[in-house]
């Protein structure tokens, strides 16, 4: 029946855009100016129906479900609710909900089957009466728009004003959603700062979370001190940093001041399949190539080196990070002009010369832009972290030790056996709210430095 | 070293600085020049007059090798600076461009302070043993270039930050300080104002005093008031060469006479 209503609205809309442009051209025909050109008319006609519809049945699906389980409830003989809490109202909704979709387990009450049956005749009212809503709204739209066609009405403007709408609606919706986001990180964020304090979460040295979450748990005291946690994602940070930075750079300038065009035609697109490879994947590879190599480097060399170390995870986040930078760089060095380039040159500068001397200080702004970027995805790095990092916060700078991050203790706080008032499980939005403050700093400062870039040219 | 004191008539006394024998370049399949050969003086301002696309900028970049630096260019025939050939495997380009220096047709300062401008070439080239020394080359260099007294007190704020015709100005003082024995000025006043075109064309014959100038111009009346040699270009060939007097007022091919007059072009 929700299709059939989908189908009515499509064909409304259809038959308005057609009994529109008929409509307006008719006039056209008859000799008198159209204001706007037929087409327009349709387009209003058409929006106008599928516009206000649209609207009506997405609420009306979204809200359906709501209401006549709510009409069912109340429907229910007074006694069989009779002091049951809310989660044994929800068991036998759900039971109601399971016997009118046809499924039965057991023999019910009768007055359960009989409140599915309910269930069953109050969908089919909804579904006739949406159908009904459809046809009468779409038509009464159909037909106001058609009255509307003359020679002087602004189709054109009252089109582009109901597109423009959408429009605005749709970029809204990122931005709604983003603040919903921002907004239930406080929200948990401010319930986990209540019940540990704030100067024991920024500067506390320990993080031990876990604890009991019921009173009869044996489970040590947790201690959610981010300092240890947060180190191990800048240890990491930094390895990737001195991988990915010095690799991209030079690969950029390479590719941009040195290749013949033929290498750079076949070598920039290898670049970028890096920048294709799932994190997961280099999760993998660091875990059994990385990881395993580093090992026994270590137990051939006599150096401790971990199972699970910052090194292995940073190493291959360089590597992820490497088409990130270089891609800046090369968009920065394209940037600057050609005439730079001919008058360094033009001096007697060799091309390394003029690289470093000219492009690179004109580039700059640029490059740093994208590594700030490179940073910020980086400290918000989840798969390949969770994969070849550690899980226990210590506090070390030492790569070749097993760190943790941020990100892999968002997860694990959230996996698993998890009640929402423990400050073990708040405590992933306090870390998440942190590292969504960092990143966000940091993007800032990144675009801000780009844009200032741009000027320079523009 | 007598001419350099007495230039009275400098097209007459001067040498041969660079002489180009049946230059052909091509871009890719286009033939851009054809069999261009010219005897360009010392210590004489050159000229290159004609039509857009006549190829008298690419000549110009032929004589320090910048066509180098595109890929699809072509450049054949020979091109001897005091005699020898600047296509030889044994010149390096980068060495050349000291020599024959080039100011382009945008003002290119390069996005550091007016003094590391005008330093940039002495430093790469090592001109200057001190501190001191470097500061003297960029100072005379800025005074050649009519720039010292309008920049002296702000040395160290950016070259880009400077008006149009005062960029153009540190660009030839960039090229003034390598102390090239050639400078090439490829419509060096196409950006800028009559004032600042007075100021760089006044600079230009102050220049021939020691260098050899070749411009390329699209300005008749300043390839006269600034040349003393002519040489007309006409969709890919040198058309006709002469002193510029005798260029501008008894042409001898029809097609100069049609181009000074404004009929072609």
């Amino acid at each position: 029946m929700t299709t059939a209503a989908f189908m009515i609205l499509l064909a409304g809309t259809v038959g308005a855009y057609l009994l529109n442009r008929h409509a307006a051209e008719q006039i056209r025909n008859r000799g008198a100016r159209l204001h706007s050109l037929a087409g327009f008319h349709g387009l209003y006609g058409a929006l106008l129906v599928a516009v206000p519809t649209l609207v009506v049945v997405l609420v009306w699906l979204l809200v359906e479900g709501a209401v006549i389980d709510r009409l069912v409830m109340s429907g229910l003989p007074a006694a069989a609710l009779d002091g049951l809490g809310a989660g044994e109202r929800q068991l036998i909704l759900s039971e109601i909900t399971q016997l009118a979709g046809g499924r039965q387990f057991g023999q019910p009450q009768p007055w359960v089957l009989e409140a599915a049956a309910r269930m069953v005749r109050l969908r089919l009212a909804s579904d006739v009466l949406l159908v009904a809503t459809v046809l009468a709204l779409g038509g009464g739209m159909a037909v106001l728009a058609w009255r509307r066609v003359s020679p002087d009405f602004r189709a054109r403007q009252q089109a582009e004003r109901i597109v423009n709408g959408l429009m605005v609606f749709c970029s809204t919706i990122a931005i709604f959603t983003t603040v919903g986001i921002v907004a239930s990180l406080v929200f948990e964020t401010g319930r986990f700062l209540a019940m540990i304090p704030w100067t024991e979460f920024l500067l506390g040295t320990r993080w031990e979370p876990q604890m009991a979450i019921r009173a009869d748990q044996i489970a040590a005291q947790g201690s959610f001190g981010v300092i240890p946690v947060f180190l191990g994602t800048m240890v990491i940070t930094v390895v990737a940093l001195v991988v990915a930075v010095p690799v991209g750079l030079f690969s950029a300038i390479y590719l941009n001041e040195f290749a013949s065009p033929r290498t750079r035609r076949m070598v920039k697109p290898v670049l970028e399949i890096l920048a294709g490879v799932p994190t997961v994947v280099y999760g993998f590879f660091a875990v059994l190539t990385i990881a395993p190599a580093l090992r026994e480097f270590g137990a051939a060399t006599g150096l401790p080196i971990a199972p699970n170390t910052a090194l292995a995870a940073g190493l291959v986040m360089g590597v992820m990070l490497i088409p990130f930078i270089s891609s800046f760089t090369d968009d920065a060095l394209t940037a600057v002009p050609r005439s730079l380039r001919d008058g360094a040159l033009a001096l007697g500068a060799t091309r390394a010369e003029t690289v470093m001397n000219v492009l690179f200080p004109a580039a700059i702004p640029g490059i740093v832009g994208g590594i700030l970027l490179a940073v910020s995805r980086a400290v918000g790095e989840t798969m390949i972290v969770v994969m070849a990092a550690g899980l226990i916060a210590k506090l070390t700078l030492n790569p070749l030790d097993s760190v943790t991050t941020v990100t892999v203790q968002i997860v694990t706080l959230l996996i698993g056996d998890t009640a929402f008032d423990s400050p073990k499980t708040l405590a992933a939005f306090a870390l998440g709210m942190l590292l969504f403050v960092v990143t966000l700093a940091i993007n800032v400062l990144a675009l801000r430095i780009v844009r200032k870039y741009r000027e320079i040219y523009d | 070293m007598n001419r350099a004191a007495a230039p009275v008539t400098p097209a007459v006394l001067a040498t041969v600085k660079i002489q180009a024998r049946g230059v052909q370049v091509f871009y890719g399949a286009a033939h851009a020049l054809k069999d261009v050969s010219i005897d360009i003086l010392d210590r004489t301002v050159t000229a290159f007059i004609g039509p857009s696309g006549c190829g008298k900028s690419t000549f110009l970049r032929c004589l320090n090798r910048m066509n180098d630096t595109i890929e699809i260019a072509r450049v054949e025939g020979t091109i001897l600076l005091d005699g020898q050939d600047i296509h030889d495997s044994g010149v390096d380009p980068v060495q050349l461009r000291a020599r024959v220096g080039m100011v382009f047709q945008k003002p290119n300062p390069f996005p550091k302070s007016i003094y590391d401008n005008v330093a940039y070439g002495p430093r790469i080239h090592g001109l200057a043993r001190n501190k001191a020394e470097l500061d003297a080359v960029v100072e005379r260099s800025l005074r050649r270039a009519a720039l010292w007294n309008e920049v002296k007190d702000r040395l160290a704020s950016p070259g880009t930050g400077l008006s149009g015709g005062q960029q153009q100005r540190l660009c030839i003082a960039r090229a003034v300080a390598t102390s090239p024995e050639v400078l090439l000025m490829d419509e060096p006043c196409s950006a800028l104002d009559p004032i600042a075109t007075a100021q760089v064309e006044e600079l230009i014959d102050e220049l021939r005093s020691q260098f050899s100038v070749v411009i390329v111009t699209h300005s008749m009346q300043q390839a006269a008031r600034v040349s003393q040699k002519t040489a007309f270009f006409h969709l890919g060939h040198l058309v006709e060469y002469g002193d510029t007097e005798q260029i501008f007022t008894i042409p001898r091919d029809p097609r100069t006479e049609s181009y000074i007059s404004g009929k072609i072009g």
